[in-house]
């Protein structure tokens, strides 16, 4: 799919999405090594953002199984259409018991859920696993046989393998910890709060109606509060959200005021809010 | 050394470490170098962590060792000896720029020129402490803001954030020089002995009563995620519970209507009970790290128990459960606070476990129950008195379960004022020294 971690960065990038050299790196390693990518960091930072442009750029169909408790099998791998299994039985009725029980439990009943969808086909896919974490522990032993043969066993049918392997990505917001059987199979990658720079780029390219030294006072703020023992530092998506604020509030720069009415859109508790301005000196007023 | 050599080197340092490492995983590290080439090494550190390692406490470890055994390069720099106050001037202008690579050959620069000790030319070793001790980075600050400032102008509210900002950069300029001493000294030393004892475990592997304040400050930051962990294993688990065994009796009841045929099993159905849990923390110096530590830890799973009540001792015991419950915004301050608001001291500073278990008997007895489970936090050093047995079996008839956390070595239960012995042949007694073993107890030992 990509010929080096540069191609990665840049193809990536006209996707508008920037990525890190960790990201890129990690990319092109499970890419290369046809691994899944197992992604970790706070909420916010681009872990879903990123699946969606590796679909994007590798023109692949974007199979998404959304995780919650109390996902199981027959929303994660495939399930029996039992209504139409039933309509087929009643529509045969002059056909004997050998030909109706073997017909009904083939490809035609079959209805493929995430998993099962992204291995079959020939057309080039990524799979999204979102908020891993949050499944149940026993959907964690469905996936490592998919994410380590990418082959699903439906017990009446056998078992399918991929003709060709999705571009696999899990996300996970810690928290749970996942079993080290699924970290084993999956390359690791910890997607933190980028670099000044790289945060810089971002707000300038999601937000372009943002001039270069208001998106810098941004940054920079933005890192100040990450440095604070707070209860949920700002993430980037945050960030974006402040530099939109900003924007639409029609501040040119910042000053006490404008920060103190508007911290509420990068902070989400008042005891943050309040510990923020005290350490910013925004109570002075 | 050959590539092969260097990976498994690296690999078995990191396993030294305690970081989990299978033949897979080589094999994915090997593929990763030939995949990546060695023209950009900061992709080979992130192309080797993502194959190698699998969660992100493992970091810290990794970075250092990687240096190691990747080294940015090999000797002295290629410059001639530093000026302190030249260099000074050029690091003062490299934070002011936020120049990170210049910072790198900075660092190089400086532990090369103040960091050698021993015989010179040819030194015995390097040190960080010492290059910083002679460097003062820190004492650049004024200078360097005083700097920014003249160029950037006052320019209103950001300016306010300066100041913080080049004291990270100074840190960050400290780190380098760790690593850039760590380096050197490898070079002269054995490699992998270098990377077993100068990189600092990871978190969870640090000692509770050896860990400084900074350590204790991540050791925090690790409660949350830790709490939250053990809260849905502690659902899980009682939700499994909670379907319960198979009623033989009722089934075989059920089944006459169906000719003796158990068509329909009954499950014996539990009575959902909330256990309780008592917590008895030494608070006294010694061992205040891990009581603070414990505290926030239960702190964070009390909606797990129907009623969870705390005490406190040192020679003194008082509740303070009610203090746990006002402290959720405010965890740092959490142990001064109970120091401060309970009586925890009679007319001596040490603690006494005989007088506060006795204490605990006579004057809160009816907090056991036998729903009760009970914890007990310390190290039983009693400084010499009388461990006061008899109130500790007075607890156990009581209560349904006791146990007792020790955050000391087992090696050095029952030396000098430890009565760890007398008192765990009476409850059972468990080493507590770091998160991972005390997340792996209060998993096993909570009740559901």
């Amino acid at each position: 799919m990509f010929t080096s971690v540069d191609d990665v960065s840049a193809r990536l990038a006209e996707t508008g999405y920037l990525a890190s050299p960790a990201v890129a790196t990690t990319v092109f390693l499970a890419d290369r090594l046809g691994k899944p990518l197992l992604v970790e960091g706070p909420a916010g930072v681009g872990k879903t953002e990123l699946a969606k442009a590796v679909a994007e750029v590798a023109g692949a169909l974007l199979v998404r199984l959304q995780c919650y408790e109390g996902v199981d099998e027959s929303r994660a791998l495939y399930e029996w259409n039992h209504a139409k299994q039933l309509l087929r039985i009643s529509a045969g009725r002059d056909e004997t018991w050998d030909e109706t029980r073997t017909d009904i439990f083939s490809e035609e009943f079959l209805l493929s859920r995430p998993l099962l969808t992204a291995i079959r086909g020939d057309e080039p896919k990524v799979l999204l696993i979102d908020e891993t974490d949050k499944a149940d522990v026993e959907v964690e032993g469905l996936l490592l046989e998919v994410l380590s043969d990418f082959q699903v066993t439906v017990p009446e049918l056998g078992t399918i393998t991929a003709s060709r392997r999705p571009f696999v990505v899990l996300t996970s917001n810690a928290s749970r910890e996942l079993s080290e059987a699924l970290r084993r199979r999956c390359l690791f990658l910890h997607i933190g709060f980028p670099e000044e720079e790289l945060e810089r780029r971002i707000v300038r390219l999601k937000v372009p109606g943002l001039d270069e030294t208001l998106a810098k006072s941004v940054v920079r703020v933005v890192g100040a509060l990450r440095a604070m023992d707070l209860r949920k530092v700002p993430s980037v998506a945050e960030t974006i959200d402040w530099a939109r604020t900003l924007l639409a509030l029609g501040a040119d720069h910042l000053d006490e005021t404008v920060v103190r009415d508007s911290l509420g859109v990068l902070l989400k508790h008042q005891d943050d809010i309040l510990k923020a301005g005290a350490k910013l000196d925004l109570d002075a007023v | 050394m050959s590539t092969a050599e260097r990976l498994t080197s690296l690999i078995g340092a990191l396993r030294a470490h305690g970081v989990r490492i299978g033949t897979g995983e080589t094999v994915d590290a090997a593929q990763a170098v030939e995949a990546l080439g060695f023209t950009d090494r900061e992709r080979l550190r992130e192309g080797l962590a993502a194959t190698l390692l699998h969660s992100t406490s493992q970091r810290p470890v990794f970075d250092p060792v990687f240096d190691l055994y990747f080294p940015r390069g090999v000797g002295a720099p290629d410059t001639g000896p530093a000026d302190r106050e030249e260099l000074r001037e050029r690091l003062a202008r490299a934070l002011a720029a936020n120049d990170e690579p210049l910072m790198t050959r900075l660092a190089a620069e400086a532990v090369d020129g103040f960091g050698g000790y021993g015989n010179s030319p040819s030194s015995d070793g390097w040190s960080s402490y010492q290059t910083l001790d002679r460097l003062r980075p820190q004492t650049l600050l004024a200078r360097v803001r005083d700097d920014v400032r003249g160029r950037q102008g006052m320019s209103g509210f950001t300016d306010r954030l300066l100041e913080d900002e080049i004291r990270r950069r100074i840190e960050a300029f400290r780190a380098l020089v760790a690593a850039e001493a760590r380096r050197r000294v490898a070079e002269r030393r054995d490699r992998d002995e270098i990377a077993r004892r100068a990189v600092a475990p990871t978190t969870d592997r640090v000692d509770f009563l050896f860990a400084g304040k900074d350590r204790l400050a991540e050791l925090r930051r690790t409660v949350q995620p830790l709490a939250r962990k053990l809260a849905t294993r502690l659902a899980a688990r009682r939700r499994r519970a909670a379907r319960g065994t198979i009623d033989l009796r009722r089934t075989l009841r059920g089944s006459l209507s169906t000719g003796g045929v158990p068509m329909k099993p009954v499950l014996r159905r539990r009575r959902p009970t909330r256990p309780e849990l008592v917590l008895l923390c030494d608070v006294s110096g010694s061992v205040s790290g891990f009581s603070d530590f414990t505290m926030l830890l239960v702190q964070a799973l009390h909606d797990q128990f129907s009623k969870v009540r705390v005490f406190a001792f040192v020679n003194r015991l008082d509740e303070v459960t009610g203090l746990l419950r006002h402290g959720t915004a405010d965890p740092e301050g959490l142990g001064a606070r109970i120091r401060a608001e309970a009586t925890l001291t009679g007319w001596h500073g040490s603690s006494d476990y005989g007088v506060a278990l006795g204490e605990f008997a006579s004057r809160y007895g009816a907090a056991l129950s036998p729903r009760t489970t009970v914890f007990v936090l310390g190290d039983a050093r009693t400084n010499m008195s009388d461990p006061n047995l008899s109130a500790v079996r007075e607890i156990t008839e009581r209560a349904r379960r006791v146990y007792w956390l020790n955050p000391e070595a087992r090696p050095q239960w029952g030396t000098g004022d430890s009565a760890a012995y007398e008192y765990a042949e009476l409850v059972e007694m468990h080493e507590c020294r770091n998160v991972r073993q005390l997340s792996a107890l209060v998993g096993r030992l909570l009740p559901i």
